[in-house]
Formats: structure tokens, C-alpha cells, sequence
């Protein structure tokens, strides 16, 4: 037992290795509960099957979450992110809506620019109010959180707007090389954003100044173009699955589109091992955090949980999870269980680990 | 004194942290009665033992006994109830919390639940008397200076019928007055027969005060011994464990030369530089090579001196410029721009990132300077970090360990690192050495004059006067948030001289450049 935990200590180390961990435990059960559960088809071509659907319906909460790591990182939080997808998803159904030609890629490609043009303003609406003016980011999202409901809605004229645009609708349930077009589009976001943190400093300089803003200051770190800068990558992601959620089914609700989307991010992000303290970030554990979450979403389905009970049994795992990744409740677990088998034998062993 | 049976045995104690071992079988025991003094370098294992008592970490093997019985806390609380309390390095109380409220927190007397505050604030004052202190106990704590601080601290732990009290370096943000009046209860404390754990930097503090001595050495026992069998030198000899050249060779070295500026324009000019509320208007000029030594109290304003100069704090009087042209500084990154470092003394609020590895604190300033757009080549960075990990001999020289898990002086030393890698034309080092053992202290100085000799500036701030007096061309003299006298430190200045400046305002000769 011993020697195969030591073995593995470099591996349970990583701290994508809990996320991870969880999500095989949660496909497992799956299949256990429902053996056809990782089955996957080709059909016209294209890749079906649950765990498809599960790539395909996490690509916005993906996308979401990846702004909201770098929001978290450094030591903030953005809940405007679901009202930010209802109006960039109302800002582009409305376009298309209007022109003569709705399957026109110019229609779209408008449509698109001009939610994104929407989408950067409004994140640098919160980026001022938060890096400039200096309000709390809890309070100054929320602003936008409930007011942006109210802008969507004005966008829509309190209507759904329905579309019917062959190129739109691809965002959201298209197909490329087999695969879902949606889950390619936030691959390559979660590439993306990986490669604008990591391979420049703003990942360091992210981390540095949310984990200690005064110090970073003094270090000559201009903290409030860097958290500026995060509010609005946070918008443009948000934007970006905005068009998905209203592309899956071709209209634009401005009550619907990407309600709760901003707690779920907030949760992937925590799962994946950012702090919300602000700090250190992992842009994959934020990934695999969404797709522990929609997998979750899909179990609940899956297993005909009532809707009244649905959300307990998610808040039952989403606590459990949190807990199996924290240090200390797993240190706490090992010592009572080193507890309940003879004693003498445990420190000896600690001994052997001492690196030398 | 000193009872026949320790009140506290610790034996065989063992602790191994990610990369580093900590603590390899020490053994360590208290007397009642007695101050004990716990000894040894940065890094040694001092607070790590320290924490291993208390609860804060558990360990890898050893036995802890309180009064003859097993005992294995599982946290501060738990060894305050049991009559262990400690006062850690670093105040940690809250400064938005009262006085009384800080003293209580977490046991106020209650009845029916509910706080008595009447009772609390009663206590407090009673308490507090005990030590000599007449504070507004409704006040926040964070409206008295970290000195008051730091005897609340006591005063919360001495309140929980303490059998032992632990002190981690509670002098370092103390001066002479009140390491007096410290020393005065500690007295009275073990006279009343409480055992106090002592640990220190300043040798002469450990003379004045300790009962007996233990000494520690790369987490190793070194020895334990009664202080008046002890001389100070081999206590030091003990603690870094080689020949004691390093010391003696500072303390041969002679004054230093005043630098010869001549005509040359001064690298640094601040002009009538103030801020109301920290520090009145005061002119400054520092020459590349120069040592300019800030001399003064506690809470003389000799820190708002150097925030103003680096652009920390806005100026709302006067100006800095660095080569008399361009563009007057008015922030740290226009600072670093013209070449301007500055190493705070609050390490923990304003210098190190906790969670960032060693080489990343390394190179934050640097990389500030270049943008977010361009970082700085891996290579490159590895490079730095590699040639000042071994310049500075920073223990343990892995790099990619997150700088929180480094003592005190390393993290000194890291930050050193982090501002000597933009190659700056002024360095402001303010308390540079506080906290951090002799072998490192004298490296850092060392370090000083290398640095100036090869053309730096330096601004040395220090509650040493010895210090300041061994490194500076001159002294800049501050009282009572005021700049009052420059003067330069030639054949007639000593530490008596700039002690009478500091008391009555004025020098017996005043220089004036």
C-alpha cells in the first residue's frame, strides 16, 4: 500500500490530479448507473453520444470561465457575465433578424462585431469601475449583472427574437472535422487565453498583483491596466458563449440566455484550483471544472432526478468535491485513519519519505 | 531561580517541509522562572520549533511534554489554553479591531452570550496597567505604533494565566526605550514564575536578559548553555558554525571616506520634498557612489523619507529628480524607470508575493519595467536567479520553491535580489538588516559598500546606528517627522553625536552640503 502511494506521489501532487480524478469518478458512475453512457456513434459523419453532448453544452461555460479565472486570479470576481451573454447574444440575433439575407456570412460576421464592440465597452464599464474608481468588484459587476438583464431586454424590445441563420446557428451546434464546432471554438479560446498568459508575463504579473497588489505596486506593476485588462477579456469570453447559448436555439432571450451562468463559472473556476482569494491560476483545471460541472448537469438529467431535488443533489457533490480537494480535509482524513490502525508504525514511514 | 524541574521538554523533535528539513532531532527544555533564549541563524529551525510547540505544524517524531505529561496541541488555541501563549515576530492582531477587543478576541467575557463590553474594556485597562501601558482600550489598535502593537500582543497572551510565554523576536520593531520597558516586564513575569521562550536577533539583548541559552544550527541542536557561561563570541561561533572572520573584519574596517563629489551634479535631488502629515519638507541630494545613512526613532518619519523619494506616496510638497533634467518621479514606476529600487521594510505587506516561487519574486521588477508584452526569456531568467541565489547565498537555493516557504532573512534576501537584478542607480534600503541573523546581516553589508564602491547610491535606512555609521559617507538625522540635520561622518561623528541630534534637534557642528 505504502510503496504504491509513494510511487504515485508525484502524480497525486499535480494539482490538475483531484479535478481529473473526479471527473473519471463521475464518468464512472455514469457508466455504472447507465452502461451505453460512453457509447459515441458517427452519424452523417458527425461524432453522437452523451459524452459529445457533454463537450458541446460545456463549451460556454468553458468560455466563461476562462475570463473568470483571470478575473479571480487577480483577486476580483465578475457576476456581470450572464447578463453579458444575454445582450451579445440579443445585440447579434437582432442584426441578423433585420437583414434581407440571414444566411449571409457578411450578416453574421456584422452581427458578430458588433456584439463584440458591445461586449468590450461594457467590460471596460466594469474595468474602470473596478480598477479606476476603485469599487469592490463584487459591487461593481453587479451593476451590470441586474442592469445588463434590463439592457438585453431593451435590446429585444421584451420579445425573443428568433432567427433563422444556417452560419449563426454553426456557432452553436455546427460540425468540424467530426467534432462539435462549438467545443473547437472554446479549445481554441482556452488555447488562446493560455497562450496570451503564459507565453507573455501577464500570466506572472496576473498572479503577482492578486496576491499581493501593494507589493506589486511597489515592484512597479501598473495593477490597474492589468485588472482593467482581465474585466474585459472576461467580457469578450462571455460575449463569445453568449452566441453559442443564443446559436443552440436560434433566438435571443434576454431573461434566459446565460441566467446563473456567472455561479456556475465562478464554481468550474474554484473546482480547477484558483483560489478566490486571488493568486495562482490554472486555466486547465478551470477547464476540466466546467466539464465536471456539465457533466454533472447531464448526470442529473440522465438519472431522472426531479428538478425539485436536482439542485440539492448538485450542491451535495459540489461540496463534496470542494472538500476531497482540500489539503487540509484530506490530511484530517489520513489522520484518522492512521488513528484506527496500530500506531507505532507511522511515523517510521514518515521518516522514509524524507527527501534526501 | 531557576526551578529543578522544566516545565517544558521537548525531545527528539523532527520536521521535513517540501524540499526542506526543518528540524532533525532537537531536544529543548524551559525552566519556570527563567528567560531562555533560543539561538541561531536564519533559517536555523527557531520558528519552526516554535510552531511545532504551539500546534501550527505537527511533526515527523519527538515528544512534547507540558508539566511532566504528554502533550501534542493541535493549534495555538489549544497551547494558550494549556498555558502555553506566544507573541509572534510579526504582529498578528487586528489594527481595525479596539485595543480591548484585541486583547479578548475570541474569549470576551460573555453572559448569556452576549459580549460584556463594560467588563471587557475594565479588563483590558487592568491588564494593560499591569504592564505599565495607559491606552484608550476603545481606540483601534491600529491608531498606536507597532510597538504598542506589539505589547497588546503581550498582554493578550499573558492574560491566559500563561505558564509559558513564547516572545519571536518581539524587539525587532522595538527601540531602545522600549526594549527597556519590554525587558522590564518580562522580568516581572518570570519573577513570577512564568517560563519565557525568547527569541532575538540582537546579541546584546540575549546578555541582557537570558537566563541560558539555546543554540540551533540548520535545524540541529547545537547546545544549551547558562548565558554567563557564554561568551557573546562563541554564542556567535556556535550560531554560524565556522571561525568568526566575517564580523571581525567589519568591524576592523575604517570609517569611510566622505565621496569626493566635487562640482559633479548630484545623481539624486529632492527638493523641499514633503507631505503633510509624514514627513515635513526636506532637501536631499545623493551622488552616484554615495551611502547616505537615515538615522532617527521609530516613527521619526525616516520611512515616509524613502516612500517620497521612490514615489510610493504622492508628494504634496517639492519635487525628485535623478539627473537634474528629466521628468520629476512621482510614482514607483517612474521611479524604476530612472533607475531608482526600493526595498521595503514590511517585507511580508509590501515586499514579497507568498505564493510566487523564489524566481518569479526575483524577477517581478524587471519584468515590470519591460512590460507584460515582453517577459523576459526563460533562459535569461534562470541566469539571474541562478548568479544572485549564489551571490546572496539564499538557503535553500532551489529556485522554484513559492518564496513563503523561505525564513525571514532569505526573503530579505530574495527581495535584495529582485531590486539588484534592474541594476539601479539608487538604492533605498530601508531596515534591510532587521530580523535577519549576524552572518546574513554582515553579508548584506558587505554587499553596501561593494555596491557603492562600484558606483551606486544608496539610501540606508537602519534603527542601528552602528550600522548607519560603519556604511554611510553621511547621515541624515530625522526627529519627530522632520529632517534635522545632514552630517558627514568624518573622524568627529559617532553614534554619541547623532544620538545628541536625535534628542535635542540640533548637532554640535552642522555641515550643510
Amino acid at each position: 500500500m505504502t510503496a504504491v502511494a509513494d510511487r504515485l506521489r508525484p502524480l497525486t501532487a499535480h494539482r490538475l490530479f483531484w479535478p481529473a480524478l473526479v471527473l473519471v469518478v463521475m464518468i464512472a458512475a455514469n457508466t455504472v448507473y447507465r452502461p451505453g453512457f460512453l457509447a459515441v456513434e458517427v452519424k452523417n459523419g458527425h461524432l453522437y453520444g452523451t459524452p459529445i453532448d457533454i463537450l458541446r453544452l460545456s463549451a460556454p461555460l468553458i468560455l466563461v470561465a476562462l475570463g473568470m479565472t483571470l478575473v479571480i486570479a487577480t483577486g476580483g470576481i465578475d457576476l456581470s457575465v450572464g447578463s453579458l451573454c444575454a445582450i451579445s447574444g440579443a445585440i447579434a440575433c437582432l442584426h441578423i433578424s433585420g437583414a434581407a439575407d440571414q444566411n449571409s456570412p457578411a450578416t453574421v460576421a456584422t452581427a458578430l462585431a458588433l456584439a463584440f464592440g458591445a461586449a468590450l465597452v461594457l467590460g471596460a464599464w466594469n474595468g474602470v469601475l473596478v480598477a479606476v474608481i476603485g469599487i469592490q468588484p463584487i459591487i461593481a459587476t453587479l451593476i451590470l449583472m441586474v442592469a445588463g438583464r434590463g439592457i438585453a431586454q431593451l435590446v429585444t424590445e421584451g420579445q425573443i427574437i428568433t432567427i433563422n441563420s444556417g452560419p449563426y446557428r454553426a456557432i452553436g451546434l455546427g460540425h468540424f472535422l467530426t467534432l462539435p464546432l462549438a467545443i473547437l471554438i472554446a479549445l481554441a479560446a482556452a488555447l488562446l487565453v493560455a497562450a496570451f498568459t503564459r507565453r507573455t508575463a501577464l500570466g506572472l504579473i496576473v498572479e503577482s498583483v492578486g496576491g499581493n497588489a501593494e507589493a506589486s505596486r511597489l515592484a512597479g506593476i501598473r495593477s490597474r491596466r492589468i485588472v482593467f485588462l482581465v474585466y474585459v477579456i472576461s467580457a469578450v469570453c462571455a460575449a463569445l458563449a453568449g452566441f453559442m447559448v443564443t446559436a443552440n436555439v436560434s433566438s435571443a432571450d434576454g431573461n434566459a440566455a446565460g441566467l446563473w451562468i456567472e455561479l456556475d463559472a465562478i464554481l468550474a473556476v474554484v473546482i480547477g484550483g484558483t483560489s478566490l482569494a486571488g493568486g495562482r491560476f490554472s486555466l486547465g483545471g478551470t477547464v476540466l471544472g466546467a466539464l465536471i460541472i456539465q457533466t454533472l448537469t447531464t448526470t442529473v438529467y440522465a438519472m431522472n432526478i426531479s428538478p425539485q431535488t436536482s439542485l440539492l443533489f448538485k450542491a451535495v457533490v459540489v461540496i463534496a468535491v470542494c472538500l476531497v480537494q482540500a489539503p487540509a480535509f484530506r490530511a484530517r482524513l489520513r489522520r484518522r485513519r492512521r488513528g484506527a490502525e496500530p500506531g507505532p508504525a507511522a511515523p517510521q514511514r514518515e521518516k522514509e519519505q524524507v527527501p534526501a | 531561580m531557576t526551578g529543578n524541574r522544566p516545565v517544558l521538554t521537548m525531545t527528539g523533535i523532527s520536521k521535513t517541509f517540501p524540499g526542506v528539513r526543518a528540524l532533525h532531532d532537537v531536544d529543548f527544555r524551559l525552566f519556570p522562572g527563567e528567560v531562555h533564549a533560543l539561538m541561531g541563524e536564519n533559517g536555523a529551525g527557531k520558528s519552526t520549533l516554535i510552531k511545532v510547540l504551539t500546534g501550527v505544524y505537527g511533526t515527523d517524531a519527538g515528544v512534547v511534554t507540558l508539566d511532566g505529561e504528554q502533550v501534542s496541541f493541535t493549534g495555538p488555541m489549544q497551547a494558550a489554553a494549556a498555558g502555553v501563549s506566544t507573541v509572534y515576530q510579526e504582529v498578528n492582531l487586528c489594527t481595525n479591531l479596539s485595543v480591548a477587543e484585541n486583547v479578548f478576541i475570541g474569549r470576551e467575557p460573555r453572559r448569556l452570550g452576549a459580549v460584556r463590553w463594560g467588563e471587557m474594556r475594565r479588563r483590558a485597562r487592568d491588564l494593560l496597567a499591569r504592564l505599565d501601558l495607559d491606552l484608550d482600550v476603545s481606540a483601534p489598535l491600529g491608531s498606536y505604533s507597532l510597538a504598542v502593537q506589539q505589547m497588546v500582543a503581550i498582554a493578550r497572551a499573558i492574560d491566559v494565566q500563561a505558564q509559558v510565554l513564547i516572545l519571536d523576536e518581539p524587539t525587532s520593531s522595538l527601540d531602545a526605550g522600549e526594549v527597556a520597558q519590554l525587558f522590564r516586564i518580562m522580568r516581572q513575569l518570570r519573577d513570577e514564575g512564568i517560563a519565557i521562550l525568547f527569541v532575538t536577533h540582537f546579541l546584546d539583548q540575549v546578555y541582557g536578559i537570558a537566563d541560558r541559552i539555546t543554540v540551533l544550527r540548520n535545524g540541529r541542536l547545537v547546545g544549551e548553555y547558562r548565558t554567563e557561561e557564554l561568551p557573546q563570541f562563541s554564542l556567535v561561533e556556535k550560531m554560524i558554525g565556522q571561525e568568526l572572520d566575517v564580523l571581525e573584519r567589519l568591524d576592523e574596517q575604517q570609517k569611510r571616506a566622505t565621496v569626493d563629489a566635487g562640482g559633479e551634479a548630484p545623481l539624486v535631488d529632492a527638493a523641499e520634498l514633503g507631505r503633510r502629515g509624514a514627513v515635513a519638507p526636506f532637501s536631499l541630494r545623493i551622488h552616484a557612489g554615495e551611502v547616505v545613512g537615515l538615522a532617527g526613532l521609530l516613527g521619526s518619519g525616516r520611512t515616509e523619507v524613502a516612500r517620497l523619494i521612490f514615489g510610493a506616496d504622492r508628494a504634496d510638497h517639492g519635487q525628485v529628480r535623478l539627473d537634474g533634467g528629466r521628468a520629476p518621479v512621482r510614482n514607483p514606476m517612474q521611479a524604476i524607470a530612472q533607475g531608482v529600487g526600493f526595498c521595503s521594510e514590511n517585507r511580508r505587506a509590501e515586499g514579497i508575493v507568498p505564493e510566487l516561487s523564489v524566481r518569479e519574486n526575483m524577477i517581478l521588477a524587471m519584468q515590470a519595467a519591460r512590460g507584460w508584452l515582453r517577459p523576459i526569456p526563460r533562459r535569461r531568467q534562470d541566469e539571474l536567479v541562478r548568479r544572485y541565489v549564489e551571490a546572496l547565498s539564499i538557503r535553500p537555493a532551489n529556485p522554484e520553491l513559492p518564496v513563503r516557504n523561505l525564513s525571514g532573512g532569505n526573503q530579505q534576501k530574495v527581495l535584495l535580489a529582485r531590486w539588484l537584478i534592474t541594476e539601479p542607480r539608487l538604492l533605498i534600503l530601508d531596515e534591510p538588516t532587521r530580523g535577519i541573523d549576524v552572518g546574513a546581516k554582515a553579508e548584506i553589508q558587505k554587499l553596501v559598500v561593494q555596491l557603492s564602491d562600484g558606483g551606486m547610491a544608496v539610501l540606508f535606512i537602519s534603527a542601528e546606528l552602528e550600522e548607519v555609521l560603519r556604511l554611510s559617507h553621511r547621515v541624515a538625522v530625522m526627529r519627530d517627522r522632520e529632517m534635522v540635520a545632514q552630517l558627514d561622518n568624518d573622524d568627529t561623528l559617532d553614534a554619541d553625536r547623532v544620538m545628541r541630534t536625535i534628542a535635542s534637534g540640533t548637532p554640535r557642528e552642522e555641515v550643510t552640503r
